[in-house]
């Protein structure tokens, strides 16, 4: 895998970067392993994620992808290898000191807190950031009202900003799946971080759901957040991604852009299958 | 490699109108608001109209329940962590104050330092090793722990042992105590009447509103989330083992104040007063009542405590008929008699704006001149127009 190793530099696509030069490397995976008894979900993955970029994570089922995530994430613990992100070492590190050094995640199945309204979710992705304590909470300071009072606005604007258009009080059982997608993107916004992880935003959304997703993950990326994301949809991979890492059976088997990856045999031998598209 | 500085996100401003929240006096949280000070200001009346011995006594015990079942709904209610032994920590701040007035000589307002400092580290001790479990395993350690407390109460010294200890005296303040009673106007207060406005004034005022607010603020959040999927909560960047500590630590100091005030209220404490029955009684209010709900939690502590009064004739029938009870009210009830989120009928909500097809709406992204419209929730608006011409 390490021949295929030629993280060309991005071609800085129409509309990107809206702040920072591009090109520093803010994840830099290494190596890394994870297996399950003795299967290897992940055997020896490394790739770099630069600021600014949008990178696809594909392979067929099983081929590791979720798995590499969680590793990255916190919420597997990797056998080998390592994890930089933004400087510093966060291998083996809890998923939520990650979170709040600015790498955020969604779920493939989405997972919001059933019991709560949207507004609470997407404040919950704030937790870290408020300036409020337990005595805060339940005097009542000026402290706790401003707090919360800033909180509400900033989660009303992330649910804005990905384009939520329901009452934000209602149970996000109540909501339709599209929208659901939407509040968990709004709630890892949230977090304020400066890598996002999308395991599968496109699974389950219609059409015009994924024009709307290209288009918000663009405008996420403006913000100057880097995108990693899983996806199956070749059609969103292809038209979105700088970059495509093509994992099978735990192992990278590719790397490049769009183009390259559409026309490299191997990737076609074990992801498109032999026939050309 | 050197750390790339990128300053963090801010949140965009919000660009969408939203309906008003309902105001008036049908607004859910003042109704709330009216109906707990109307119970507050008869609870309050109430030893004018009836104070014999029993009636004040009883509800004072009733009182000291709510404060109970409170501290356990942080617990089980808002974090999500089964605990079977949580009269344990009402033993602790019991034996606490207890000791430390007979023996030592202090006031009771002077033990309270100690009972909250007994109370953390109980909740340290027990909760340190065993929060990283999940819960089957922690409802087991939970119920050992309240049976070694019960058991090290009955066989150490300095609890009394079995007898357990007694003449617990009232509270005092700065040499003026409950037992001198007071005149105000020229009606006297005794001193049982003077506690059960302390338990009401403090217990209620202080126990409850502070945990329902807990609820509501950033850690009330967190416990939330850690109760509906610790894994996503962890992705929150929050701290599931902290969260829940937290939880345990507000449930011990909470479950020793009322300790606290039950030692006083019966001026004699007991190992038997501490078994695993009354650890399921509560548990069973905040169950019953509604978890993490403070009216449920209210109602469910008044039906656990107030109940066997009721049922007194029926002696030792009282607890099988309990169990019905509970059986019945789990049937048609199974998310408590007043779910969290719950909201009488008869109020105004917030009205509902249909959720609009997306398709409606102006895809959000893609036009990059979206900023600075203001969308109505359901009109499309000019600036997208090209965007839904595309599909």
């Amino acid at each position: 895998m390490s021949d295929t190793q030629t993280p060309a530099a991005p071609a800085a696509p129409a509309g990107s970067t809206a702040t920072g030069e591009a090109g520093r490397v803010l994840l830099e995976v290494t190596d890394l392993a994870v297996s399950f008894g003795g299967i290897k979900a992940v055997a020896g993955l490394s790739f770099t994620v630069r600021e600014g970029e949008i990178i696809s994570v594909i392979g067929p089922n099983g081929a590791g992808k979720t798995s590499a995530f969680n590793c990255i994430s916190g919420f597997y613990r990797p056998n080998e290898g390592s994890v930089v992100f933004d400087g510093e070492s966060v291998t083996r590190r809890k998923p939520s000191h990650i979170t709040k050094r600015g790498m955020a995640r969604t779920f493939q199945n989405v997972r919001l807190f059933s019991d709560m309204s949207v507004l609470e979710n997407v404040k919950t992705g704030m937790h870290s950031h408020l300036r409020q304590n337990a005595f805060d909470a339940m005097l009542h300071s000026p402290r706790y009202k401003r707090s919360e009072a800033q909180c509400t606005e900033d989660a009303r604007g992330w649910l804005d900003f990905v384009g939520f258009r329901a009452d934000d009080e209602l149970l996000v059982t109540q909501l339709p799946y599209g929208e659901q997608r939407r509040v968990e993107i709004a709630r890892a916004l949230a977090t304020q971080p400066k890598l996002l992880l999308l395991d599968e935003p496109g699974a389950g959304l219609n059409h015009n759901e994924k024009i709307e997703l290209m288009g918000l993950i663009r405008k996420i990326r403006d913000l100057g957040v880097s995108i990693v994301l899983i996806e199956h949809d070749m059609g969103l991979v292809m038209e979105i991604s700088e970059r495509i890492v093509v994992l099978n059976y735990g192992k990278e088997i590719a790397e490049g852009t769009p183009e390259e990856i559409k026309t490299n045999p191997v990737v076609i031998a074990a992801y498109l299958g032999e026939e050309e598209e | 490699m050197a750390r790339v500085t990128i300053p963090r996100l801010q949140a965009p401003k919000p660009f969408i109108q939203r309906p008003a929240p309902v105001s008036g006096l049908l607004a859910p949280d003042r109704f709330m608001k009216i109906v707990g000070a109307v119970l507050f200001i008869a609870a309050a009346v109430l030893p004018f109209v009836t104070a014999t011995p029993y009636i004040i006594s009883i509800l004072t015990s009733a009182m000291i329940y709510i404060v109970l079942a409170m501290g356990l709904n942080v617990v089980v209610g808002y974090a999500g962590l089964l605990d079977l032994g949580y009269i344990a920590f009402m033993a602790v701040g019991a034996y606490t104050s207890g000791i430390l007035t007979t023996q030592f000589g202090l006031s009771m307002l002077e033990t309270i330092p100690f009972v909250i400092i007994a109370c953390i580290i109980a909740g340290v001790v027990i909760g340190g090793p065993t929060l990283r479990l999940r819960s089957d395993y922690l409802a087991i350690v939970t119920l050992g722990f309240g049976e070694i407390i019960r058991i090290t109460a009955n066989n150490l010294k300095i609890t009394g042992g079995p007898s357990g200890i007694h003449g617990i005296p009232t509270w005092s303040f700065f040499g003026w105590s409950f037992a001198d009673g007071l005149d105000i106007g020229g009606v006297h207060f005794s001193a049982k009447i003077l506690f059960y406005y302390f338990v009401l004034f403090v217990g209620i005022g202080v126990a409850v509103i502070a945990v329902s607010r807990l609820g509501k603020g950033k850690l009330g959040r967190a416990w939330k989330s850690v109760r509906d999927d610790e894994d996503v909560s962890e992705a929150m960047g929050i701290n599931g083992y902290v969260t829940k500590l937290a939880a345990y630590i507000i449930g011990a100091v909470w479950g020793g104040f009322a300790g606290t005030l039950m030692a006083s209220h019966l001026s004699a404490i007991s190992p038997n007063s501490f078994e695993f029955l009354y650890s399921a009684l509560v548990l069973m209010a905040v169950v019953l009542g509604g978890m993490g709900s403070t009216p449920g939690v209210i109602i469910g502590a008044l039906f656990v405590s107030l109940a066997p009064e009721f049922l007194r004739e029926f002696s030792e029938w009282r607890f099988l008929l309990f169990g019905v009870l509970l059986v019945v009210a789990m049937i048609f009830r199974p998310k408590g008699i007043w779910p969290a989120n719950a909201v009488l009928p008869f109020l105004k909500k917030r009205e509902i704006p249909e959720i609009p097809p997306t398709a409606a709406v102006g895809v959000v992204g893609v036009d990059a001149s979206y900023e600075g419209e203001t969308v109505g929730p359901a009109t499309p608006t000019g600036g997208a127009n090209d965007e839904e011409g595309a599909r």
